[in-house]
């Protein structure tokens, strides 16, 4: 097969990948990207598009059911309903497919070269693509490194029959009747808890002393609460030990040393998410490694001249706007602008019941920068959006520093609160101060109220609480 | 509590306004009777203008460079007691009543209420009350952050300061918290990059704006004058000072008992050669008066002698150098050469030249282009003097040797009447005896 030569050569269309070529190809950058499966990667086919529309409708499920309990507040009614998780799975995949054609269309409008097939490096500057039709070699000045992430496996729970991974549980025909969850962490909750409002009975193991661990307690008590609510049995402290020997039960040891064994249809693993460095060729370039991580630069330069990495490959935290910004970043470094990364915040979303959103320090972190701290924390309680959906739970909370109120960070935890993360990350940007927020008119009645009543808390004049 | 306004003094006969040239105060000091408020300077003298009341300073009426007119209110001070400030409405009209041409730059809020005046005495009551205790605003701008702390600006002014190759953390931020905005990259921009000190040859491309006031720029003014208007004709001589020096050495070794004598330099000597060949040429102490189209010539002879001073060149005044024997000239210029180093000469004793020396001692050089003090007609240049071999006949002798550099206003003097007027100094200088001889 003939030779294609390029400018810029981008391994993966994942979020960090695809968003790199668009903009590079918008810069007028010849740029080819190459892709062994759809576009869109992890994202956008097995993890936060698939995972979000398997979480409202498990949600919608959960709602309804709760009304034909005859116990919704809002005197509706209804008998009880049933799920079709093949047809609910079915509309996911719709959406998933008509964004990877999306993607696809972006790339092209763009006017970015799509090579299907599996691409490893030959050399810095030649990587050999084995396509359906043959192999193809690429020659670019500069490649793009956007490999992702792979769900981390257990060794002795390896995935394939009862252990599945997430991607695999985003495409279960039925609901499993028993589900146990290794690790509590976002993907385990969000995943556990969508299984539980869809009727399974989940058991969540975690060996930590607590689920969500990367967060503050405070942040994840309503979650915790909830889980409770939906009959979820948690077990922390504990560790996984393989499958029963009849293999219709996980081994479990529990906190205080004793074995124990949860029955379970399903067990979902879910213990983190590692780098794919393996089979695109790493040795055949040789480049510096930050743990199990590529290393990389402000401006994601890798050890190698003309190889940028971007995305889950290099490091924490895995998300995928990361990735899109890293991706934008190095399109524009490539098109000869001027650009290093100087992002002051990278917020988070975990889209448990109810949801988190993290932007900027936590207060452990921010305390730990050894100046007073101011922390403004407002309830949903107080809140009459809040209380109209049935929505109560949660907070909006504000850490800014006590001598000049520059915040610091901000978090939520509420019903719906994903979409608070704009609000969240600009006011970083930005760098706002407490009064920056506290002086912005923030529309009635929303949950965002929430966080102008936080700063207002913090400058010591909350006026609803 | 009273209000007090101090007014522009006058400050010397027939001037009708003088020049701000320093502040030795700030809104907001409090000052005793007597302290030095001001420095004003006129045609030729600096003088200060001291507080005739306790009080604090609540506005300060003219920036420095400024040309305030005689009786402008420049001061208000906060005194105790009634002080002398009408009520507002007729303090208002009084400002308003001098000409505006001359009000130093108008402030509107001149006649607005005392403590409004002040934008110190607005903070307080700006702030919110809760964030009253502690929104200390750590960020003068300017001031660099504390170390460590990462620059504040938004993502705009990141990028703006990215492409044009800046590096925020160099940037003071002017807005809360110090944050950096695009007007900061602006400032930062106009005023160059501050490049780090590198080892080895580094290109300097600063620029600094220093205002020309003051003395300065009086010097300025008479300079471009001169050179503008007056023809110069440049004449140098060589003169042979070793008799003059010889005598020079036995008059400041003589002591006499009871007597006090200063230790003469050359000057005096020059000044007396120049008082004798004046009297031959009387035209040549003369002010031209070029837009009357006259030339005074004078028949005192007020030698005018250029000074360096830490602030710049001044020149006082030996008046009537034509009465004055030797010792006397020489105390004059001891006198007013320390009077205006110190900056203490006073506005008489720096004007009235009709004729000018200027000497650089030691720096004097071989050879100088003098600028003519304008409207005088002639100025002698002393250069350096130094021994060098001159041939007598029949043989090189080594001799002290001097070069007297002289600018003449060619409108009215001729060249050969300015080498007469050199030659008749030179003859006097080279045989003394003959300038203590009528």
């Amino acid at each position: 097969m003939k030779e294609i030569s390029c400018k810029l050569l981008v391994i993966g269309a994942g979020p960090g990948g695809y968003v790199c070529a668009i903009r590079a190809g918008q810069l007028g950058v010849d740029t080819v990207i190459v892709e062994a499966g759809k576009p869109g990667g992890t994202c956008l086919n097995v993890g936060c598009i698939p995972s979000k529309a398997l979480i409202h409708a498990a949600e919608e499920f959960e709602k309804v059911s709760h009304m034909a309990g005859g116990k919704s507040p809002l005197g509706i009614s209804v008998t009880a309903p049933t799920l079709d998780l093949a047809r609910t799975v079915a509309w996911k995949d719709g959406i998933v497919s008509r964004l990877n054609s999306g993607v696809a269309g972006l790339l092209k409008k763009a006017g970015v070269k799509t090579v299907h097939g599996w691409a490893s490096f030959r050399d810095g500057k030649t990587v050999a693509v084995e396509t359906e039709t043959g192999v193809q070699v690429i020659r670019a000045e500069t490649i793009v490194i956007a490999s992702g992430s792979a769900p981390v496996e257990l060794p002795f729970l390896p995935f394939g029959g009862r252990a599945i991974s997430s991607t695999e549980a985003l495409a279960l025909s039925d609901v499993p009747k028993k589900l146990a969850v290794v690790g509590g962490g976002y993907i385990g909750l969000e995943l556990g808890m969508a299984f539980a409002k869809m009727g399974a009975e989940v058991t969540v193991i975690e060996a930590l002393p607590r689920v969500l661990a990367q967060y503050d307690a405070e942040l994840t008590r309503p979650v915790v609460k909830r889980l409770t609510a939906l009959g979820v049995e948690v077990m922390l402290g504990a560790k996984a030990k393989g499958l029963s020997t009849k293999g219709d039960a996980l081994l479990v040891e529990t906190s205080d040393g004793k074995s124990a064994k949860v029955a379970a249809e399903k067990i979902l693993v879910t213990v983190g998410r590692k780098p794919v460095t393996e089979g695109w060729g790493l040795e055949q370039i040789d480049l510096d490694m930050a743990g199990k991580f590529i290393r990389i630069d402000d401006q994601c330069r890798t050890s190698m001249r003309g190889i940028f990495a971007i995305g889950d490959v290099t490091g924490e935290p895995m998300l995928a706007h990361r990735a899109m910004a890293q991706g934008e970043m190095v399109a524009e470094i490539v098109a000869g602008h001027k650009r290093s990364w100087d992002k002051r915040s990278i917020p988070a979303v975990c889209f448990t019941d109810p949801e988190l959103v993290t932007a900027g320090l936590s207060p452990e972190e921010a305390k730990a920068l050894g100046g007073e701290i101011k922390i403004g924390m407002f309830p949903f309680a107080a809140n009459g959006r809040a209380m109209t959906k049935l929505g109560e739970d949660g907070f909006v909370r504000v850490l800014a520093r006590a001598d000049n109120h520059l915040v610091l960070g901000i978090q939520a935890v509420g019903q719906g609160v994903s979409e608070l993360a704009a609000a969240f990350g600009l006011a970083l940007e930005m760098g706002a101060r407490l009064e920056d927020i506290a002086g912005t008119i923030h529309a009635h009645p929303t949950q965002g109220e929430g966080f102008q009543e936080a700063a207002l808390k913090a400058l010591g004049h909350a006026l609803h609480i | 509590m009273g209000e007090h306004i101090i007014k522009l003094p006058d400050v010397g006969e027939g001037v009708a306004e003088a020049e701000l040239v320093e502040w030795h105060v700030k809104v907001g000091d409090i000052v005793r009777e007597d302290t030095v408020l001001a420095a004003v300077m006129t045609d030729k003298a600096t003088v200060e203008i001291p507080s005739p009341v306790d009080g604090e300073i609540l506005w300060l009426g003219a920036e420095i460079g400024d040309t305030v007119a005689i009786g402008s209110p420049i001061v208000r001070l906060k005194v105790a007691g009634e002080g002398n400030a009408k009520p507002q409405g007729a303090e208002a009209e009084a400002v308003s009543a001098e000409p505006p041409a001359k009000l130093p730059t108008p402030k509107p809020e001149a006649a607005a209420p005392v403590v409004k005046t002040s934008p110190k005495s607005d903070e307080p009551k700006a702030k919110p009350a809760a964030s009253q205790k502690s929104t200390a605003q750590p960020s003068v701008p300017g001031a660099p952050r504390p170390a460590g702390e990462r620059p504040l600006a938004s993502p705009a002014v990141r990028l703006r300061a990215k492409e044009a190759g800046i590096d925020l953390r160099q940037v003071a931020g002017s807005g809360p918290a110090g944050r950096i905005g695009h007007e900061d990259i602006e400032a930062f921009l106009a005023r160059g990059p501050q490049v780090a000190k590198a080892s080895g040859l580094a290109r300097n491309d600063a620029v600094q704006d220093i205002k020309v006031v003051g003395l300065r720029r009086k010097i300025a003014e008479k300079m471009s004058l001169s050179k503008s208007r007056v023809p110069h004709i440049t004449y140098v001589e060589e003169i042979d000072v070793t008799a003059l020096e010889e005598l020079r050495a036995a008059l400041n070794k003589e002591k006499r008992p009871g007597v006090e004598r200063p230790k003469l330099t050359l000057l005096p000597f020059l000044m007396r050669a120049m008082v004798k060949a004046i009297a031959d040429q009387p035209n040549l102490n003369s002010l031209f008066d070029d837009e009357a189209g006259i030339v005074h010539q004078h028949g005192g002879i007020h030698i005018g002698i250029a000074a360096q001073t830490p602030s710049g060149l001044v020149v006082p005044v030996v008046k009537h150098a034509e009465a004055r024997d030797i010792w006397d000239c020489g105390a004059e210029v001891i006198r007013l050469a320390e009077a205006a180093k110190s900056g203490t000469a006073t506005r008489d004793e720096l004007s009235g030249s009709t004729i000018t020396i200027t000497s650089l001692g030691a720096m004097g050089g071989v050879a100088t282009t003098p600028v003519i003090n304008h409207p005088e007609v002639a100025i002698v240049g002393v250069n350096k003097m130094m021994v060098r071999p001159v041939w007598d006949g029949t043989q090189f002798m080594p001799r002290k040797m001097m070069n007297l550099s002289s600018s003449f206003d060619h409108r009215v003097i001729d060249g050969w009447d300015a080498a007469v007027f050199i030659q008749r100094i030179k003859t006097l200088l080279e045989t003394p005896a003959l300038i203590f001889v009528d």
